[in-house]
């Protein structure tokens, strides 16, 4: 089982927060949408953190950390 | 009639000098009291201050409607002399108050309206102007360094937003200072001066349709060619449109800017403990921006709502306001911990200064940019500062709130 990170589209209004904080796990579109970069695949204890942090920080409540 | 407000829940004022002063408490109050507050005052509204509910309210389009986002449609005269407007008067503010997408727009329009304006206000397309800003800022510090006593507001973030929004309009920069004027006379002054407000948004919109057929003659590499060079559905955007983004652009790109830098410096003209942690960790930049955005929201919006409904029990008809008290909800106990404490370090930090669904402010970026960059700066030049007098600030509140006048002293 691997944590992931995931950003819904339907929620995402591109306020960049999550960018803005972890650009290495985070890419936007030119209208400000976040998905993540590659898999989104949360390799470490770190990753797990900065992505919480991002959870933690969306004013849309639009990403999660699932199990997959 | 006397004036005073007695009962916050049922009879705000937004306008009063005590909430535009302070209005943290009145929040309090209002949020746990009775969270939907209701006033007959200018015009009549409700104002929501729990961040549930401006979250739920922001996404609700279908009942409330962005059609006129500003929290007074009757605009106060001052203090204890406050004439009902003639209709005449009401109809000139109402032409001047809609077109202005896509704030002022709902979906379908503002849909493509806001695909239309958000890449120039990319990340990316933002930074661009970063050097320039910072070069701004220092000739503005080169003006009062010397003197060691500054207006701080009116000598410094005022002067920021208007020369960068100019920048990126393709306009000289020298005339900022109109802008600034305007833009004041129809946000800020303008709400206690009906002609005033008529005139500025007047000027304003005479002035875009100006430089929209000037562009149009003569394209340049900016904001308005850029607009004028966009398609929707294969049709070139229709003009009145670019004249309307443009007023948007100016309009609301410039005065709550300058209040979010003028209220940050505030701040830290208090708090020499927050200056040496941002000196000794510059990387906090970033974070300290956000929480002094939510801290500090400036801005309050407003819905129309466009059918009747009803929310948590509460009954609200159609043709009601609603005032988007973005900031009461920055505030709000039950989603960030110690909310009236200021921590630059904050880890979880959902603020919805800039609102929340679909119309989140398309200039944020820009925002967050001139705020980094002008409070880095001043703290390079001028890392111990303090307010002359606290009591003698003054400050604009309503829909935009943050200092106007900020005398601050430092070692010459």
């Amino acid at each position: 089982m691997t944590k992931k990170v995931k950003v819904d589209p339907e929620k995402c209004q591109g306020h960049n927060r999550c960018y803005a904080m972890a650009p290495g796990m985070f890419k936007v579109d030119e209208y400000g949408y976040a998905t993540p970069r590659g898999t989104g695949e949360l390799k470490t204890e770190d990753d797990i953190a900065l992505a919480q942090r991002a959870v933690d920080n969306c004013p849309e409540q639009a990403i999660s950390i699932v199990d997959e | 009639m006397s004036n005073a407000v007695k009962d916050w829940t049922t009879d705000y004022d937004i306008f009063s000098k005590e909430y535009i002063k302070d209005p943290f408490p009145i929040w309090d109050e209002i949020r746990e009291k009775c969270p939907i507050a209701h006033t007959d005052r200018w015009g009549g509204s409700f104002m929501p201050t729990r961040y549930e509910d401006l979250v739920a309210i922001a996404k609700d389009i279908e009942h409330f409607s962005s059609r006129n986002v500003l929290v007074a449609d009757v605009m106060p005269a001052p203090d204890d002399e406050r004439p009902e407007l003639s209709e005449e008067d009401q109809q000139l503010i109402q032409q001047y108050n809609v077109g202005a997408p896509p704030i002022t727009s709902d979906p379908p329009v503002h849909t493509w309206a806001r695909k239309l304006l958000l890449p120039p206000f990319s990340v990316t397309s933002v930074a661009k102007y970063e050097p320039e800003t910072r070069e701004l800022c220092n000739d503005l510090i080169d003006g009062f360094i010397g003197r060691g006593r500054a207006d701080a507001a009116g000598e410094y973030a005022q002067q920021i937003p208007p020369r960068v929004i100019a920048s990126m309009l393709g306009i000289p920069k020298d005339e900022a200072e109109t802008f600034t004027g305007w833009v004041r006379g129809f946000l800020e002054l303008g709400l206690t001066n009906p002609e005033l407000r008529e005139q500025s948004a007047r000027s304003i919109f005479e002035y875009m349709i100006q430089q929209v057929q000037d562009r149009k003659e003569h394209p340049k590499d900016d904001l308005i060619t850029y607009l004028l060079n966009q398609k929707v559905d294969g049709e070139p955007v229709p003009e009145p449109h670019v004249v309307g983004t443009c007023f948007l652009i100016l309009v609301a790109g410039i005065d709550t800017t300058w209040s979010s830098i003028g209220s940050a410096l505030w701040h830290l003209a208090q708090h020499p403990e927050h200056r040496k942690q941002l000196i000794e960790k510059p990387d906090l930049i970033d974070n300290a921006v956000e929480e002094l955005l939510r801290a500090y929201s400036p801005v309050t919006m407003a819905r129309y709502v466009a059918k009747d409904t009803e929310y948590k029990g509460c009954p609200i008809p159609e043709g009601s306001k609603v005032l988007m008290n973005f900031p009461a909800a920055n505030r709000d106990p039950r989603v960030f911990e110690n909310p009236h404490v200021v921590d630059l370090e904050r880890a979880k930090n959902p603020h919805i200064a800039f609102g929340v669904g679909i119309h989140r402010c398309a200039g944020s970026n820009l925002a967050r940019m001139e705020m980094k960059v002008s409070i880095q700066e001043w703290l390079k030049r001028i890392p111990d500062f303090k307010l002359e007098d606290p009591d003698a600030v003054t400050w604009a509140g309503g829909q935009v709130r943050g200092p106007r006048k900020m005398m601050v002293v430092f070692p010459a």
